[in-house]
């Protein structure tokens, strides 16, 4: 038993998730002007907060840290359950460190009602620290849906002048998903309730459910159709384009760099572990490769021809997030390692560019590349800045980019060899996309006359930039504190979908043994041993 | 205390409630007849109050109920958990109503004291019909609210749609009735008797197999009762009713109509005849569907809120069928649990469009924007209504529709459960649609609707708390709700469908020993 004491404990996790309901509060009883700034303290106080979560964390063992379990809707077996592993760790670092930037760069761009704003950031971010840290599945689907509701206020009041249709679009999109899962999680329960006689919506309870492959593949596809929305994977793409322009500076950034990675995050702790025989079958395998292929290359081309910096980088993230799905679906070690710290990285190099999208934004109110031109003379700080994250977003070695893309490829090498030489293209393509911007934004002649005046970047911007930075540097050149935290959960959620796959049982019979389940610290072992 | 009608004073026990709604009903029509005089248009503030007096005695009445032991199987009034539970749902929403409506009753100047007394009246038979036990004792319940209901739906004489949305109500009201009473003639001359524990028993012990006479009996049944509840495609008439109706009516009635017909539905349907579910089950089925379906797909374009909500009502009788169809102990206390719910969802947004239409029944959407900006606390209740209408956490409509989807999948309902999730997303479409204009849109330049009343403001607080409280710690209701299911499903003798055991709690999260 180890790491007594309160970092280690449920109560951090439960002020995590208070926090920053406390800062929206704050935010609608402070005057106007001052509510931004009540949000950034809430927001930093809450990263500073989950920073012990980081440190203290338990290396090297798969188990369930920080954990929880308090009866909440006894009759439906339903309880307040919450604990971290590798994988959510990271999320839950990703969010309380992408917010306070989003916050920091709102202060300019959002001059509206200004309480009512900051006030739905805060709630956003419970409700995306819930879904990476709740592990039953009641608790998950309530903060899954709840985030739906401040995002369709943030694109629906604060975004540009289809905000309307894109906030719609954006809500109808997900919600479709999310229901037909909301009917799966129902119908797995009472699955559970026939085999083993007791009702409950526990993470812990239904993983241990053998359900009959023919189950399995419907129960999969509402799940994953929930997930691949929010990914978005390739055809059910189209919301992110619209929302991503529509909306503000930081709901570009939040749904960038946090909220798309539920989509990966919600494959890999639920639909791929739970419906293992469904997720590792040939054809579902396959299916996810190709759609992936397709994004990667399709957000690449399509995010050559744009005219607008945000859209480009809307699509890109199609592509980013395409890498992703690859390397989870290839499931072996290198390759899922690889795609979580993609997703991280992808959170800060396009949560970056955004930003700086929005600095851009602000100063000129226009995004389109051929409004700017050689604005590296008149914003020298800001190219550098934009070049770096852009680089990092190409994954041009040396930065975080290249560590999660090239270990993704060489764990998909090992079980897809077609899908990785292919997806290597996709590099050479992000490539194609993204220099002909730098150059035309960023180098040659200054062509316009508004471009002459520009400011660089202030120290408040300076700020939000700073970190940004530094971790793109810090993941590139030193990835291992993230990959050490991350890895014995990869390895036993491997072993644990490799199990459960290689014997699915057919039909639903009384004697069928469950499986075993994810262990919890403090309960089931010791560190280091196997329970 | 027990009840076995040993003595006639049994009889008041058992109807304590009614008795009391009555009793209130006739001191406020003779009281406000002599306090008024001819000189005063309107009644007093007294005459409200003594009705929501009286509405809240019963309500206390029906709690006291609950600790009674009732009669058995066979008798006309059930005192069960479901009775109190609905008792309680129809008697609180009407105060919520009552307690929204009292300035716009004031201002049209409705408020005297026969529209309390019909509401009264309406009120006894809604809970008269969720004690009903009897198809005699149905059906005079279902025409004691009926007849109220029709008169309120026409009650502000001077405006045109008020009156011919009553005759439109009551036209097709008396032509469901006369379903309703063919319905029961056919069902008694099948099995000998109107009592639904005799149904019942007569039923499971093959007295009517295969008889004709019973499957066109519980055809015409289902038919009046479908017309009651709104079912699809017997729901012509409330778009038009609810949108002609002077909106505190149409909220008193979405509400305690739809809860005291379901209140029947699962009486004589799902439980009186559950044996006889060959019967009934594919018809109740392909109403649920289309009833889920055909008013989601209609309010989409409905350009007025007031309309748009009387699609959603009918669309929440969908939802509500699914748990009918289910039926057994889960079905019941889901359907149980999502009418209160509903009620509160339900009067919550009518009340605000009461506001919104500002004594008119002229709620154009158009008549919302900007609404969340220059009334926030009156949106507040909006949004909070409308995303427990549309399902999503955490109010208290998500856990209704959790506990309605659970009921159908325990009873491998799989089809209608993914129908409901669908038809809940296109919902989202309309009721997003408000929030839309509400927060997004500027509001006109001047006009924003008037501050309501203090009566108003604590009703609304009553229903943002109730739903919301209701989705996050939902655990009592539902532990009352279930027990009621298992109690009112238990009367059923041979019905193989419903096992007898509740469904018991996850045992806590033990370490089940790893794979060899």
């Amino acid at each position: 038993m180890v790491g007594d004491g309160f970092f280690a404990s449920h109560w951090l996790l439960a002020l995590l998730l208070a926090a920053p309901l406390l800062g929206a509060l704050a935010c609608f009883a402070a005057p106007e002007e001052r509510a931004k700034h009540v949000a950034l303290v809430a927001s930093v106080a809450v990263f500073g907060l989950s920073l012990p979560l980081f440190w203290t964390f338990e290396q090297g063992t798969p188990a369930l840290q920080n954990y929880v379990s308090i009866p909440w809707i006894e009759a439906w077996g339903i309880g307040y359950t919450v604990g971290i592993d590798g994988i959510s760790l990271l999320m839950v670092m990703l969010t309380t460190f992408i917010l306070p930037l989003a916050v920091l760069g709102s202060f300019n761009y959002v001059k509206q009602r200004q309480r009512a704003f900051y006030a739905m950031l805060l709630v956003l971010e419970t409700a995306m620290l819930g879904v990476f840290v709740a592990l039953d599945l009641f608790l998950f689907f309530l903060f899954w849906e709840i985030m739906l509701v401040p995002m369709y206020f943030l694109i629906g009041i604060w975004g540009g002048t289809r905000r309307v249709y894109a906030a719609i679009k954006f809500f109808l999109f997900t919600a479709v998903g999310s229901l037909l899962m909301l009917a799966a999680i129902v119908a797995l329960v009472y699955l559970y309730y026939r085999q083993f006689g007791v009702l409950t919506f526990a993470y812990n309870d239904l993983v241990q459910l053998p359900i009959g492959r023919q189950i399995q593949i419907p129960l999969f596809a509402a799940f994953a159709l929930a997930f691949a929305i929010k990914v978005p994977m390739f055809p059910l793409h189209t919301w992110l384009p619209d929302a991503h322009v529509e909306a503000p500076t930081a709901g570009s950034v939040i749904l960038a760099g946090v909220m798309l990675k539920m989509g990966t995050y919600g494959f890999l702790r639920f639909a791929m572990p739970m419906f293992a025989n469904a997720a590792t079958s040939p054809t579902v395998v396959t299916t996810v490769m190709v759609l992936s292929l397709v994004g990667i290359l399709y957000g690449a081309w399509v995010a050559a021809v744009q005219p607008d910096v945000k859209k480009l980088v809307a699509y890109t993230s199609i592509a980013h997030l395409g890498f992703v799905m690859m390397g989870l679906f290839a499931l072996t070690q290198q390759s899922v390692e690889g795609a979580i710290l993609q997703m991280v990285n992808h959170g800060i190099s396009t949560g970056a560019l955004f930003l700086l999208i929005g600095m851009l934004y602000e100063r000129r109110h226009t995004r389109m590349i051929a409004d700017f031109g050689g604005i590296a003379r008149t914003m020298p700080l800001f190219a550098v800045a934009f070049v770096v994250v852009a680089l990092s977003s190409i994954g041009l070695p040396g930065t975080n980019g290249f560590v999660g893309e090239f270990l993704i490829l060489l764990g998909t090498f090992r079980t897809q060899p077609l899908f990785a030489v292919l997806a290597a293209s996709g590099v050479i393509f992000a490539a194609a996309y993204m220099l002909p911007m730098l150059q035309r934004v960023f180098y040659g002649p200054v062509t316009r006359a508004e471009n002459e005046s520009l400011r660089d970047l202030c120290p408040r911007e300076r700020t939000i930039m700073a970190p940004l930075l530094a971790m793109i540097l810090l993941i590139g050149v030193y990835p291992a504190p993230f990959l050490a935290r991350t890895s014995a959960s990869v390895e036993a959620l491997i072993s644990q979908i490799d199990e459960r796959a290689g014997r699915a049982p057919l039909t639903m019979s009384p004697d069928v043994r469950p499986y075993d389940r994810l262990p919890i610290l403090g309960v089931d072992e010791q560190p280091g041993g196997e329970p | 205390m027990i009840l076995d009608f040993s003595s006639q004073l049994d009889y008041v026990w058992a109807l304590l409630p009614e008795v009391i709604l009555a009793i209130t009903g006739l001191v406020v029509l003779t009281g406000d007849v002599f306090a008024r005089g001819s000189s005063e248009v309107q009644s007093g503030r007294w005459v409200p109050a003594l009705a929501i007096a009286g509405l809240v005695a019963a309500g206390a009445a029906a709690v006291f109920l609950a600790a009674v032991e009732g009669p058995g199987r066979m008798s006309m009034v059930a005192v069960d958990g479901m009775r109190v539970a609905l008792t309680l749902v129809i008697v609180g929403a009407t105060i919520v109503a009552l307690l929204f409506s009292l300035e716009e009753l004031e201002r049209r100047g409705l408020a005297v004291g026969e529209f309390y007394f019909l509401v009264l009246m309406a009120t006894v038979g809604m809970t008269l019909l969720t004690a009903a036990r009897d198809l005699i004792l149905v059906f005079v319940a279902i025409e004691l609210m009926s007849i109220s209901v029709y008169v309120l739906t026409g009650f502000d004489r001077r405006s045109r749609r008020s009156a011919e949305a009553g005759l439109k109500y009551f036209l097709v009201g008396a032509f469901a009735s006369g379903f309703l009473l063919y319905g029961i003639a056919l069902v008694f001359g099948a099995v000998g008797g109107t009592n639904l524990g005799l149904v019942d028993s007569a039923v499971a012990a093959g007295a009517a197999d295969g008889s004709l006479l019973l499957q066109a009996g519980i055809a015409l049944l289902l038919i009046g009762l479908g017309f009651k509840v709104s079912a699809v495609p017997f729901h012509m008439w409330t778009p038009d009713a609810y949108e002609g109706a002077p909106t505190p009516v149409t909220a008193f009635m979405a509400a305690g109509v739809k809860a005291a017909g379901f209140a029947a539905g699962l009486r004589v349907v799902a439980i009186g005849l559950a044996p006889a579910a060959v019967m009934w089950h594919d018809i109740v089925w392909w109403l649920a569907l289309l009833t889920m379906i055909v008013p989601n797909l209609i309010a989409l374009q409905e350009e007025d809120v007031k309309r748009m909500l009387a699609y959603s009502s009918i669309a929440h009788a969908g939802y509500l069928l699914v748990g009918l169809v289910a039926g057994g102990a889960l079905g019941i206390s889901a359907t149980i649990f999502y009418l209160g719910v509903y009620a509160l969802m339900t009067v919550g947004s009518f009340a605000v469009v009461a506001v919104v239409a500002g004594g008119s029944e002229d709620a154009a959407l158009g008549k919302f924007r900007g609404l969340g900006w220059s009334r926030p606390l009156l949106s507040l209740l909006m949004v909070v209504c409308l995303l427990s209408l549309a399902g999503f956490p955490p109010t208290g409509g998500f856990v209704g529709k959790l506990y309605l989807l659970q009921a159908a999948m325990s009873a491998g309902e799989v089809a209608l459960a993914v129908v409901l999730v669908l038809t809940s997303v296109l919902s989202y479409y309309y009721y997003l649609r408000v929030i839309w204009k509400m927060y997004f849109d500027e509001a006109p330049e001047g006009e924003a609707p008037a501050v309501p009343s203090r009566a108003f403001q604590f009703a609304g607080g009553v229903a943002v708390l109730g739903l919301l409280a209701s989705g996050l710690f939902p655990g009592p209701a539902v532990d009352v709700t279930e027990a009621a299911g298992l109690e009112a499903a238990a009367v059923v003798d041979a019905d193989p469908g419903t096992p007898p055991e509740a469904p018991t709690r996850a045992a806590p999260a033990a370490p089940i020993p790893a794979a060899e």
